[in-house]
């Protein structure tokens, strides 16, 4: 398998009068987990979309396990899997009905189609249950489903468009945990799209953040964070008058002071030093009674990238 | 190719038989009631008849065509309309094995099953009223039948195809194609009324001294060209490019 897994080259789709994709150039390296971040309608799923060969490229060209999208995507998806917007089970079909086909479209002989889905099923918890219809399941249980059907061949390459989309918070985290364990068990890279910024922070070795079909950043969360986003720091008190954040923000190490919830939030240019914030506080008759200092997190810098976009 | 079409047709029989709720319950109102209707029940009670009867081949003939579109529409509309279809496209599948698959699938089952009950019904004949006497088709009917309802299924399916991937539900594809297949039947009766006398006698005379070969052998030409366009039309229309984005 070559080194880089997806290279995109001034990738670019437009349907109509609307650019989807915008001359969109990555890297992502074999092996790894990266997080494609955007908002909703920002040409993730067309980006996806092109990789897998389904949609052809206005312009620009990509390249994914080092075939061309335009000429060898058969080649592409014969190696890929892929998790897309709609879960694609055949709800009529039980579990193992379900994996049974998609096992027999990728050819595994029947001794390893019923070892894979046997593996993958109990993995996820769903063994005891294969033999039922899929369409008595909960959202969760069909995704999770899905993601064996993705993984059901051992591709090289899975490609899941927002997999925890639509899941209670103990399923998503369920199936986050999952997927992790799964992808790293075969050794396989992952193009993973989410709204879910933590999500993408805990399993991601790297993340794009695309607005409008345009790349707006791309590199390791902690890398995105010291670019874009400073130290901060939550303080808990009484007395936060908008005299007292005028006068902070007026400081030169503070980039920002902003009330969030009853608390005051801090972003700090460099480093983030607190005592003159506290002293300055106190002075202004501010009861102080709880400091935290942090970093910031995925998600204050894709909402800052938002914001730089916006304007 | 063959084995991923093999694929796509066990996927196929496995939909239709599940549609009933379980695997043995889809068989028994699928496959066995017809069967024991058209190939038992039936042929048991015209006795002798069954074998000599005119009406039989026409049926032979429209069974499968009815089945094979009620199918197809099944097929590709609803594999759309429960949004399967993208993750399908997303697989190492060629569009025309899916394409192929799907139709050999409906025309296996109805036409199989058209042809079972014929076979079927002929050995409750015999059995319940042979008398000691084997009852058989003429070889000719058996031959005309089978390529007419063969060709008439494909072209059910070929239609169904392309009538499917327009339409934005399964009912709205099967009401479209019944109606096209009724218009089309009807257009020939009333068509052939309307014609004026002289090409009438003129198909008089090419036809009363034909046989039946000759006679099927010029229906089954344009059946297999209407056929050919239509599957063409259908290859054409089935691409990922253009059906990811219906």
């Amino acid at each position: 398998m070559p080194e880089i897994a997806v290279r995109t080259e001034e990738l670019t789709r437009d349907f109509a009068s609307v650019r989807a994709v915008d001359g969109l150039s990555l890297e992502v390296e074999a092996g790894t987990v990266f997080g494609f971040l955007g908002p909703n309608g920002s040409g993730k799923t067309t980006t996806i979309r092109m990789l897998l060969g389904l949609l052809e490229p206005s312009a620009g060209r990509a390249e994914v396990l080092g075939f061309d999208t335009r000429t060898q995507s058969g080649q592409i998806r014969a190696r890929s899997g892929a998790l897309l917007e709609n879960p694609g089970i055949y709800e009529r079909f039980s579990a193992e009905d379900n994996l049974e086909f998609y096992a027999r479209i990728w050819r595994l002989g029947a001794r390893e189609r019923r070892a894979r889905i046997r593996q993958l099923l109990q993995h996820l918890g769903l063994w005891e249950r294969r033999k039922e219809t899929v369409v008595k399941w909960s959202r969760g249980m069909k995704q999770k489903l899905a993601v064996a059907r993705a993984l059901i061949h051992r591709p090289s390459l899975i490609f899941l468009d927002e997999p925890t989309a639509g899941l209670d918070p103990v399923a998503a985290a369920a199936l986050r945990a999952d997927l992790e364990s799964l992808a790293a068990a075969d050794g396989a890279t992952v193009f993973l799209t989410t709204h879910h910024l933590a999500e993408a922070e805990k399993l991601c070795r790297r993340v794009a953040v695309i607005r409008e079909g345009k790349l707006l950043a791309v590199g390791h969360p902690d890398e995105l964070r010291s670019q874009r986003g400073g130290p901060k720091a939550e303080i808990i008190g009484r007395g936060f008058t908008q005299a007292v954040l005028a006068a902070l923000r007026s400081l030169p190490l503070v980039a920002s002071a902003e009330m969030q919830n009853g608390r005051l939030s801090i972003s700090f240019r460099g480093e983030a030093d607190l005592a003159p914030v506290v002293t300055l506080l106190v002075s202004l008759g501010v009861e102080v009674e709880e400091v935290h200092k942090g970093k910031a997190s995925l998600e204050d810098v894709f909402l800052k990238l938002m914001e730089e976009e916006a304007t | 190719m063959i084995g991923d079409i093999w694929t796509m047709v066990w996927k196929e029989w496995r939909e239709i038989f599940l549609q009933r709720g379980t695997f043995r319950g889809g068989v028994f109102s699928a496959i066995v009631i017809p069967l024991a209707l058209l190939g038992i029940f039936i042929p048991w009670q015209e006795g002798r008849r069954w074998a000599q009867s005119t009406i039989a081949p026409v049926l032979w003939v429209w069974l499968p065509v009815f089945l094979v579109a009620t199918m197809i529409c099944e097929s590709f509309a609803g594999e759309r309309e429960r949004k399967t279809l993208e993750t399908l496209l997303a697989s190492r599948l060629a569009d025309r094995t899916i394409l192929f698959g799907k139709i050999a699938a409906a025309i296996g089952y109805g036409w199989g099953l058209a042809m079972s009950s014929m076979l079927l019904g002929l050995v409750t004949v015999n059995v319940v009223h042979g008398q000691g006497r084997l009852i058989l088709l003429p070889a000719q009917s058996i031959f005309v039948v089978s390529t007419i309802s063969l060709l008439a299924s494909a072209l059910a399916a070929s239609a169904g195809v392309l009538i499917s991937l327009r339409a934005a539900t399964v009912r709205q594809a099967q009401q479209t194609l019944s109606l096209s297949l009724m218009g089309l039947m009807f257009g020939c009766i009333f068509g052939l009324q309307a014609l004026p006398p002289a090409w009438k006698a003129w198909l008089l005379r090419t036809f009363a001294g034909a046989n039946l070969i000759t006679t099927a052998l010029v229906g089954g030409a344009a059946l297999l060209t209407l056929d050919l366009l239509l599957i063409s039309a259908a290859m054409a229309r089935f691409q990922r490019a253009r059906l990811i984005l219906d």
